[in-house]
């Protein structure tokens, strides 16, 4: 996949038109059309309710090139479990020939929280279809609540900073590793700052013989608040203070790659959180002398994850 | 060829099935459906059905799944009760509002809490907004042919909307009655081949399924809903005559027994309809000119058969499985409604039964016409409670 070239990548079938609804400078339609390149094959996306799913499918239009469907909130992962079994079928029985993927795309409320059982299922029934995690860790749809995924100290309109607290208090959950648990072909995180990371982990879940999730980042303007042109330097940030470390795990071993493997091999730099946390609104609180303990305990939070991430991985 | 067998309401609804081979099944075990699934996997396991067999982990998931299944151009089976009908319930409208023609068979059973296994009909009932066809069986036989008729109603193209085939939990699910088979070349010529429409595995004609709809299109796509539940009058008619044609088994969008020259009709639903026949025959030899009535289609409701059935009557008995807390048992308010437009209302009652399985037997139905018939029955009774 070394070969990957931005010129060839422009010859991709568009398969997410523009024009859609989402706000300016929203990774989410960035990072989907960087997963959709990660195939040649006829691709048909689902979508979990949310703001991608809501700002590509305005009644009586829709931005989609290739078949899409939604239902509903909690559920993405059977609905694009549904489509692909009934793929298995007809194509057993001889009515149809077409060689097709299945991706559903979902948020971190869809994902963390509300459809995590439909998940769990759909994974170890061993479907074969990629999830994509767009994570912009709240609940962005419904106007920036918490959610599972959300980091510690961030205000949201349920965790709120205020005079008595601090933000949310609690360190989002490992989602990725609860994928690996599952014992699935292919689990990654990616970040869009890094096209050929994505693309390229893109083309190895859809690539894989079972299912495959794939876990983004997404950073969001309105809900993270920061200017809308600076999408990717955050998404690049998240990876760089090891917010969001890039790796993949292959049948169970894990690889960290790109700039998370130039961090662990000491060939780049690992920038404080505090970076991370001066970088966005949603943070500035923690800014105040009173709430220092808290940058500390996030930046303790992330370097035990990375130190473990780093013990499981070869790089 | 036809053939005589001995079997109870779940086995019947899986034989259907497995006559059919539908492409996808996708299902939660939960009594009493629990024996369609674990006999239909059976019928995967030996390989007579080329079905994909999908056990996913909530009834939330298997409705989801039939739905984009049915979505993709597969025809698609599932069953539940209670509480998985209710779990289900968040994807119930949305089956119907994307106009996928799924068959889910409903072994009706009481609605926690508290919780209960019994039967009544307070899980169909409480579905009965979602836009669904829905068809009872009053015993055996009839969760058998309804099973078989249910895809040619559901799947005509003018209709394209979801079937529930509803059949009592324990009483017909778990009761061995007899009853004849349709031969299986016969179900697979009359079921026919699924013609899906604008199918998402049709990948050269891409279409976006479950779009997100302002007020200027849902409410239109509600009322395209409501022309195709409409026209399912007709083309219920339709498939009852075409069957009846192969099985010399006769439907119609009413069960009527002994109405035409009654005074007092009782209007019940499902197996305890066998009940009330049997009633019916003793409060005739006792000179009480009785008789009942199933809407054996309940979605669309037959407005104008009920109507015409229940014209110059003294008086109706509408006997409810379910209860509305609060107000009535849901069909007593549409047969009022339905009869609204009479020259002379009949006087109109309704009667509560049998929730959670309590008893419904002759005695208790005699009593209560006896009461109808003399006029001295309460508007709303709760037949044979012990308080």
């Amino acid at each position: 996949m070394t070969s990957l070239s931005l010129k060839d990548l422009t010859k991709m079938p568009v398969r997410l038109a523009s024009g859609h609804r989402l706000c300016a400078g929203c990774a989410e339609s960035i990072i989907a059309k960087q997963i959709l390149m990660g195939t040649e094959d006829h691709v048909i996306v689902s979508g979990s309710t949310g703001c991608f799913e809501v700002s590509t499918t305005i009644f009586p239009y829709t931005s989609w090139n290739t078949p899409y469907i939604h239902t509903a909130f909690g559920n993405g992962a059977a609905t694009c479990a549904g489509v692909e079994t009934a793929y298995a079928a007809l194509k057993r029985k001889g009515k149809i020939s077409d060689t097709i993927k299945f991706v559903n795309f979902a948020g971190d409320g869809a994902t963390y929280d509300i459809g995590l059982q439909a998940l769990s299922g759909a994974m170890e029934r061993g479907h074969k279809m990629m999830y994509v995690c767009l994570n912009n860790e709240a609940y962005m749809n419904t106007g920036i609540q918490r959610s599972s995924a959300t980091g510690m100290g961030a205000s949201t309109t349920t965790s709120w900073a205020g005079s008595m607290a601090s933000g949310k208090k609690e360190f989002p959950k490992d989602l990725t590793a609860i994928m690996v648990a599952h014992n699935i072909p292919y689990v990654a995180q990616v970040s869009p700052h890094n096209w050929r990371d994505t693309v390229t982990k893109a083309s190895k879940g859809f690539a894989a013989d079972g299912p495959s999730f794939i876990n983004a980042v997404s950073p969001c303007p309105r809900g993270w608040r920061f200017a809308s042109e600076d999408t990717i330097s955050m998404a690049r940030l998240a990876v760089e203070t090891c917010i969001w470390p890039l790796y993949e795990v292959v049948d169970g071993q894990y690889n960290l790659t790109a700039e998370s493997a130039r961090i662990a091999d000491g060939k780049a730099e690992k920038k404080p959180v505090l970076e991370w946390i001066k970088a966005q609104g949603r943070f500035k609180h923690l800014l105040q002398d009173r709430w220092e303990p808290v940058v500390e305990s996030i930046q303790d939070e992330v370097d035990k994850r990375w130190d473990k991430l780093i013990r499981l991985s070869k790089f | 060829m036809a053939m005589d067998i001995a079997i109870n309401g779940d086995n019947a609804v899986a034989l259907a099935w497995k006559q059919i081979d539908p492409d996808v099944c996708a299902a939660y075990p939960i009594t009493p459906q629990t024996i369609i699934v674990e006999k239909f996997a059976e019928y995967v396991a030996n390989g007579e059905v080329t079905t994909e067999f999908v056990c996913v982990e909530s009834e939330h998931s298997a409705l989801t799944l039939c739905t984009s299944s049915e979505s993709a151009g597969a025809r698609t089976f599932t069953a539940t009760a209670s509480q998985g009908l209710a779990y289900m319930w968040e994807m119930l409208p949305i089956t119907a509002a994307m106009r996928t023609p799924l068959i889910m068979a409903v072994a009706n059973r009481a609605v926690s809490g508290p919780i209960n296994i019994n039967n009544d009909h307070g899980d169909a009932m409480s579905a009965r907004d979602c836009g669904w066809l829905m068809l009872f069986a009053e015993n055996v036989q009839q969760a058998y042919d309804i099973s078989i008729m249910a895809p040619r109603i559901a799947e005509h193209h003018d209709i394209q909307l979801p079937c529930m085939v509803n059949l009592d939990g324990f009483i017909l699910t778990h009761a061995i009655e007899r009853m004849t088979m349709v031969d299986t070349a016969d179900v697979k010529k009359f079921v026919g081949d699924f013609k899906p429409l604008y199918p998402l595995l049709d990948v050269k004609h891409p279409v976006s399924h479950g779009n997100m709809d302002g007020p200027d299109f849902y409410y239109p796509h509600k009322c395209q809903s409501a022309m195709a539940m409409q026209k399912a009058i007709d083309v219920c008619e339709e498939v009852f005559a075409d069957f009846a044609k192969l099985t010399g088994r006769e439907y119609h969008l009413l069960d009527e027994y002994r109405c035409d020259d009654a005074d007092f009709v009782a209007v019940i639903l499902g197996s305890s309809m066998g009940t009330m026949k049997a009633t019916v025959d003793i409060l005739r030899e006792n000179g009480i000119k009785a008789g009942c009535l199933m809407p054996r289609v309940f979605r669309p409701w037959p407005e104008a058969a009920i109507a015409k059935a229940l014209a110059g009557k003294k008086a109706v008995a509408v006997f409810d499985k379910h209860l509305s807390i609060g107000a009535y048992g849901p069909m007593f308010p549409e047969i009022v409604a339905a009869c609204s437009e009479l020259d002379k209302l009949p006087k109109m009652y309704n009667v509560i039964y049998g929730l959670g399985g309590a008893d419904a037997t002759v005695a208790g139905f005699k009593k209560m016409m006896e009461e109808v018939a003399a006029g001295g029955a309460s508007k709303i009774t709760y037949l044979g409670v012990k308080m």
